[in-house]
């Protein structure tokens, strides 16, 4: 197992190095520092426990009370959490909801015009890709009986490159974590197949943006923390139009 | 992507050595290919995989071969050539993580009443960086559509979640190593094909000596 240390000190770094800075969203997503203890908390439990993959779902529990479930606790969880919704429509609505943010946020980054040459490639693919995640999740729900969720139209700060690189790391690293969180609560293997489909190309656009912004690309060393939904939708609200 | 494209020249180009294991015994023909569309996000994934004899167990072993040949690979074929940079850097942290996989399928499969499967002996054809590189792109986006492909037949939502957790490593491996290659780190766009198991094995088979 590595140790816990490189992961640690990626995640901490924007949380140490503040001054107190004008609390826009991005800083508070980025530096939100009771979601990154806890983050980091699991990371760390996580990165000790030589034993296994089993004890990641374990941990995830335990130390997890204040948020909420762990996101290894399984369907019986699922069908009883906090959300208020439950099933694959809701999770679908869910992720559809957290793909809406993200295909704004990067129109409004391409239309901003900050990345030329390659990264500015990079970021356009990712914007597309996005784009047919919605697309997917919207058909998958109708698909089910459900009815798709309205695009919140997002509002996201968008004011130089490296703070919207810092931004899309940051969002990316939320959403395969989202994701990850609901894998085991998914009842249908169709949809639980396009939700691993989509999980993966955003743990893809997480790592891209790592070395983009110098940040570590597995930030949480071999085994990814899952994120409660209680918990993406609280970081979320801030860019909620 | 086309699966050609995944499974892939350098591969193609590998000396098969003597036979696959057992396990690998390939059973009916590759699933010829890509049901797969932007929302046809792959109903026939877990039917396939269904068919298959596995059982939580059995998908374990599988992902654990995958994860002693990315561990092998990174940690004594990478240790073997002089990586320089982002490589050597790439190679030291992924092939920690990837024996950390190891170690968590090994207790997790003893966990489930299972045997371990061993470590085989495997040939990495990579004689330079470049086709080391090369290779780890192979391996790790080999490695996503593996866990992608088996996952949704695990019964255990407790594996699931652990694999889950493993894979979304896996493909944040492969994204590096292609950005680093001059690939595209989403070589298959918005939705990461699942592979079966056929199509990883002869992805990886050439790899197993023994």
């Amino acid at each position: 197992m590595p140790s816990p240390t490189r992961s640690d000190q990626a995640m901490r770094e924007p949380a140490e190095e503040g001054s107190p800075q004008p609390a826009g969203i991005v800083e508070r997503l980025v530096r939100d520092d009771v979601d990154r203890k806890r983050f980091l908390k699991m990371a760390g439990a996580t990165g000790a426990a030589s034993f296994g993959a089993f004890v990641l779902a374990a941990c995830g529990s335990s130390s997890s009370s204040s948020s909420g479930k762990s996101a290894a606790t399984a369907t019986t969880a699922a069908t009883s959490t906090a959300s208020s919704s439950t099933g694959d429509v809701a999770i679908l609505n869910y992720a559809l909801t957290l793909e809406y943010l993200e295909s704004e946020f990067y129109s409004k980054v391409i239309a901003a015009n900050l990345f030329s040459g390659a990264v500015g490639e990079l970021l356009q693919k990712f914007g597309s890709q996005e784009d047919s995640h919605v697309t997917a999740l919207k058909a998958a729900v109708s698909k089910l009986g459900g009815t798709p969720v309205e695009d919140p139209h997002g509002k996201f700060p968008i004011k130089s490159a490296t703070q919207v690189a810092l931004l899309a790391y940051t969002v990316e690293n939320l959403g395969a974590a989202a994701y990850l969180g609901q894998a085991a609560k998914i009842q249908s293997p169709e949809v639980l197949a396009s939700a691993l489909a989509i999980h993966s190309v955003e743990a893809r656009h997480a790592a891209t943006l790592g070395t983009l912004v110098k940040k570590s690309v597995t930030p949480q060393g071999a085994f990814a923390t899952p994120a409660e939904m209680s918990t993406v939708l609280a970081a979320v609200k801030p860019f909620l139009g | 992507m086309s699966d050609n494209e995944i499974i892939n020249p350098e591969l193609a180009q590998c000396e098969v050595h003597g036979m696959t294991r057992s396990a690998f015994i390939l059973r009916g023909a590759l699933a010829a290919g890509a049901v797969y569309g932007t929302t046809a996000v792959a109903p026939f994934v877990s039917q396939a995989l269904a068919a298959e004899e596995s059982g939580d167990v059995g998908i374990l072993n599988f992902a654990l071969t995958l994860e002693y040949l990315e561990a092998d690979f990174y940690n004594v074929k990478g240790k073997s050539l002089a990586l320089s940079g982002e490589a050597r850097k790439y190679a030291r942290e992924f092939g920690a993580e990837e024996a950390a996989h190891v170690t968590a399928l090994s207790a997790a499969i003893k966990q489930l009443g299972g045997k371990p499967v061993a470590k085989p002996t495997f040939v990495f054809p990579a004689t330079s960086e470049k086709t080391f590189l090369a290779l780890a792109s192979v391996l790790e986006n080999t490695g996503v559509g593996a866990y992608n492909g088996a996952a949704p037949s695990l019964k255990s939502k407790q594996v699931l979640a652990s694999a889950g957790s493993i894979v979304q490593i896996e493909a944040r491996h492969a994204a590096a190593i292609d950005l680093l290659i001059g690939k595209s780190p989403t070589p298959n766009e918005g939705f990461d094909k699942p592979l079966m198991k056929a199509e990883v094995l002869s992805a990886v088979k050439p790899l197993i000596k023994a």
